[in-house]
This record gives structure tokens, sequence and C-alpha cells, in this order.
């Protein structure tokens, strides 16, 4: 298959994760159809398709919040290296899973709380109650999110009160507080004005270099961007995954030059 | 009209034609905004000559002697105290049995319980029991809490039969809180590696706290004001002592025979004042409504007051 030669043609690539075989089912309907998908380490992999294409139920697999719903269904494998654990499966905790992958949400969701909070609620739920290391973390994930400068000195403000290009930084950070494996985007920026949206993308490319990023987009220049892999969807199915400049320049499918064209989704 | 807009007959007849259509439903407008007036009116006039009233007949008799006397057989002298440390320490027992019961009731509703038959059948039971009269309450708790349970015609069968009584407005109210906040926060939470629990405690429950505490107040301000179902349960309507200290010996710090202790609440007090013949207990009646209105008014003032003073803080 043309996925695995992609990668496999790079003696250096080292797979953070990789789903084989991957369905899933939301009461009787299949909304992802037979998944082969690798995800390289301290690399950028995007995910693009037209609406309902099953681009974030497959991102949502990865931290199997599918599981607070009811009626749904995972078939197939996603290993996370370089343990090799098989994710999806029933007997792994979704919590084991969502504590090593973190995701930043579509809308910017900050708690009710102080910024500082935010941040540190990660490590609160992991029962870290050494103050000066909370501090620390909170800090560093702070700085990481390019948020520290603006906020440093209101750490106790309601998070509310930032604007929302910050409140997404802002949950990018409380993401990271915790060391994940790997980050999860779901259309980060889609609420986001152009020069939020800038600095969100700038992020997402230093980001890669400690953790590595799964991102959902429906804009086409921003996969472009951030990118190192993409992968193109449609109904429930993988179309097409390669290096991103390839798919953007020479796809090989003909749905996914439709697609990229412009002349559907 | 301006003179660049080249009006012709035409034009003209047919703006007219809107102008006509437009005033007369506007009539309709002021129609309605009138009765709307009207009935308002109506409604709190009824209420202000009640309270009114009770003002004209009830202000001369309120003085301190009125909160610290017994109820006695010479109307001057005849006072609330039993009634109103009766009512305050019924409250108290609600307030404790209904506020944990309820509002862990609406969160395992909520949040825990899957969608299924039963949970449907347990919710529309919930609902309905917001609507039965209170004395059903009185008369299930007179045989249950009165005789089954031994507890006879105290503090604690009124209390129990109270929190019954309040129950479905505090589930009701926790639920209601608990829908406002948004499932992306739920979602940022167990992304955060949150267990069930740890969502709950510290999101759901927090946020959800000042629509809770409306709801207590709310339902609290009800049964403040009950006399069916305490009537029913035996309540005395003569009472000329308190009951224990709550308060004990150097020993027992804590004395909670207070608990089984006969009792009387301001409502029954009230209708006790009212049935005498004398004219002077009715003034006595109107003083004790008078401190009972007060009592509820401000209850809901509280509630008011801690939802706007919250919804400030938290907007999704």
């Amino acid at each position: 298959m043309s996925i695995a030669n992609t990668l496999t043609a790079k003696p250096t690539a080292e797979l953070k994760a990789r789903a084989n075989a991957l369905n899933f089912y939301y009461g009787n309907f299949q909304a992802l159809k037979n998944i082969d998908f690798p995800v390289e380490k301290n690399q950028v992999t995007a995910l693009i398709g037209p609406s309902g294409c099953g681009k974030s139920t497959f991102l949502r697999c990865f931290n199997r919040m599918h599981d607070l719903y009811p009626n749904m269904r995972y078939e197939g494998e996603i290993l996370l290296y370089p343990d090799g654990v098989n994710i999806v499966d029933r007997q792994v905790d979704p919590i084991e899973v969502r504590m090593r992958i973190s995701m930043v949400f579509q809308k910017p969701n900050p708690f009710p709380k102080s910024i500082y909070e935010n941040v540190a609620y990660g490590l609160r739920v992991r029962g870290v109650r050494n103050r000066s290391l909370i501090d620390e973390k909170v800090e560093e994930a702070l700085r990481a999110a390019a948020l520290w400068g603006e906020v440093k000195d209101r750490l106790g403000d309601l998070a509310f009160n930032l604007s929302g290009g910050q409140q997404q930084r802002l949950c990018i950070a409380r993401a990271l507080a915790t060391d994940p494996e790997m980050l999860l985007f779901d259309e980060p920026t889609s609420a986001l004005d152009p020069i939020a949206t800038a600095k969100i993308e700038e992020l997402v490319s230093e980001l890669k270099e400690r953790v590595t990023i799964l991102i959902v987009t429906h804009n086409m220049q921003q996969a472009a961007r951030v990118s190192a892999y993409t992968a193109f969807m449609y109904i429930g199915e993988l179309i097409e995954f390669d290096d991103t400049k390839k798919i953007f320049t020479n796809p090989s499918s003909k749905l996914t030059e439709e697609y990229i064209t412009g002349r559907f989704g | 009209m301006s003179p660049q807009s080249h009006p012709t007959t035409t034009n003209d007849a047919a703006v007219n034609e809107i102008r006509r259509l437009i005033a007369r439903h506007k009539t309709w407008d002021g129609l309605f905004g009138l009765l709307g007036i009207v009935t308002l009116l109506s409604a709190l006039l009824v209420f202000a000559t009640l309270f009114g009233q009770m003002l004209v007949n009830g202000l001369p008799h309120l003085s301190w002697e009125f909160f610290t006397s017994f109820p006695s057989r010479r109307a001057a002298s005849a006072g609330i105290l039993s009634a109103w440390v009766g009512t305050v320490l019924v409250m108290l027992v609600t307030t404790l049995v209904a506020v944990p019961l309820g509002v862990g009731a609406g969160i395992y509703l909520e949040e825990y319980a899957a969608r299924n038959l039963l949970t449907d059948i347990i919710e529309i039971n919930v609902t309905n029991l917001a609507g039965v009269p209170s004395i059903i309450y009185g008369l299930l708790a007179l045989g249950l809490f009165v005789y089954q349970f031994g507890l006879g015609q105290s503090i604690a069968a009124a209390g129990l039969t109270l929190a019954l009584l309040i129950l479905p407005v505090v589930i009701v109210a926790t639920r209601e809180a608990i829908r406002t906040i948004p499932q992306n926060i739920r979602e940022g939470a167990y992304a955060c590696g949150a267990t069930k629990w740890q969502m709950v405690a510290h999101h759901i429950i927090p946020y959800s706290l000042p629509g809770i505490m409306t709801g207590v107040i709310i339902g609290l301000a009800r049964a403040i004001g009950e006399t069916a179902p305490i009537i029913t349960i035996g309540a005395l309507t003569f009472i000329a002592f308190l009951p224990p200290s709550p308060f004990g010996d150097a020993e027992h710090l804590l004395s909670f025979e207070w608990l089984l202790a006969p009792f009387t609440v301001m409502p029954i007090q009230m209708f006790n004042w009212i049935s005498r013949p004398e004219e002077a207990f009715q003034a006595n009646a109107a003083a004790a409504g008078l401190i009972l209105v007060v009592m509820t008014l401000s209850m809901n003032a509280i509630a008011i007051w801690i939802r706007h003073h919250f919804r400030k803080k938290i907007k999704w």
C-alpha cells in the first residue's frame, strides 16, 4: 500500500503511532472505514477533507473522546509507540490514553477558573501537590504556548478575560503542562481571526520539537503551511496519505486533486 | 419625501397603503401592551393591598417583646418565640436533608445515569412529585416518619416532611444548573485525564453551585410557609416552651434532643391566632404574617442576588 511505502521508504522515520485497519461505528453507522495511518514522531501530520468526512472522528479516537458517549464501537487498532499499546482496546483505560495524549479543541474551552488554575489542571488531576513544581510547570507551559509574556502579571485573572486567540493558546498551555507524548488539534483556529490564527500556526510548527502533533483542519493552506504529512479523507475513508508537498503539488488520487483544487468540499 | 426620489402618483399610493397597514398593526401592539399592564397591576395590587393591611394591623404590635415572648392567653403579651425558633430548627433539618439528597440525585441523573427507560420513568416521577399537593406529603409523613419511624410529632418529623416536599424543587434546580454547563467544558476536563468524579467535583459542582443555591433557597421559601403537612403530622398550636438547646454541656458538646421535641412554626401560630374570636389576636396574626412575608421575600432576594452575582463571573 502506498501509505506504508511513504514512511518505510525513509529509514530515519520513527513512528509515534499507527492505525491498523481501524473501523469506527456510531451505532450502526460506520464513520471510519478500514483506516491505515502512520504518525511520525516529532512531526506535524494534518488531516484534511470535506465536512463529515470523519477527520474529527478519527482524531477523537486517539484520546478515546468517543468513550464519553453511548453506542459507539472501535474495531482494529491504534498502536502507540514506543510501547506499542493498542489505545482503542477495550481493556485499555481511556484515562490512561488521555494522560499520554492531550487535545486542543475547535472552540477555545478554558475553565471558568484563573489562568494559573487552567494550566495547572492536568497536574491537579494527577495529584501533584508540590506548589513550586506546579509554578514551574505552569510557567514553562505558558512560555511554550507563547502566552507567558502576556499573562505573567495576571495569572490570577479569570481565563474568560483573555481574547479568543489567547484563550486558545491557554488551552494549548493546559495541554502541554503535563508533557504529553502527542497533541491533537481539532480545527484549532476555526473560531479565530487571521492574526490569532497565524500565531497558533507558528506555535504548532515550533511545538513539534517537543511533541508529536496531529491536526485536523478544514483550511488547506493551513495544512500546507504547518504539516510534514497530509492525509486526505473522504466519507470515512483515507483516500491518500503522503508528504504534504506531494499532496498539494502532485496528488496520486483524482479525488484528492479535485478537493485541493476546490472542485468540491 | 426628498425631491430627488422621483415620486410618482402610483408609488405614493403604494407607500400610503403600507403606512396604513403598519398603523393598523401597531394598534394591536398598543392594545396588548395596555392589557399586559392592567393584568400586572391587578396582580400587584392584590398583593399590595394584603401586605398593606397586614402592615397597618400588625406593625403597631411589633416590638422586641413580640419576638421574645411565648404565646399567651392575653393577646397583648403573646409573642412568637416558640414559633420562630421552631421554624428555624425545622428549616435547618429540611436543608440538611434536602440539599445532599436533591443535589446528589440531580448530579446522578445528569452525569451518571444511562439514558434508558428506568431513567425516563424516574425523571417523569421527579417532575410530577413537584405537583403533588402538600397535604399528601403530610399524610405520607404521618404514616412513615411519625408512626413507622417512631419520630413522633417532632421537629425531625416536620423537617423530613418539608425536605420531601422541596426535594423535587432542589433536584430540578440542580439539573437545570448542570445543563447550562457546555459539553466542551466536560470534554476539556476529560482531555486533561480527569476521571468522572474529578470532572464532577472540580467542574460540575462548582459551576452549578449558584443555580443550586438559588433553587434551594426558593424551595425553602416555599417550605417556610407550608402549613397543611405540618398540621397533618400534628404540630402543636399552643406551645409555651423551647426545645432543648442544641449546645449541650461540657460532656456532650452538641445535643440532638431538640430533634425529637414537640414544636410549632410561624404559619401554625398565625393560624391559631386567626381562629381566635378576639380582635386583639387578629393583630398578632397580622404581625406574625408580616414577619413571615419578610422572611420569604428576603430569602427570594438572596436567591436573586446570588444568581446575579455569580452570573457575572461565569459566562459560557
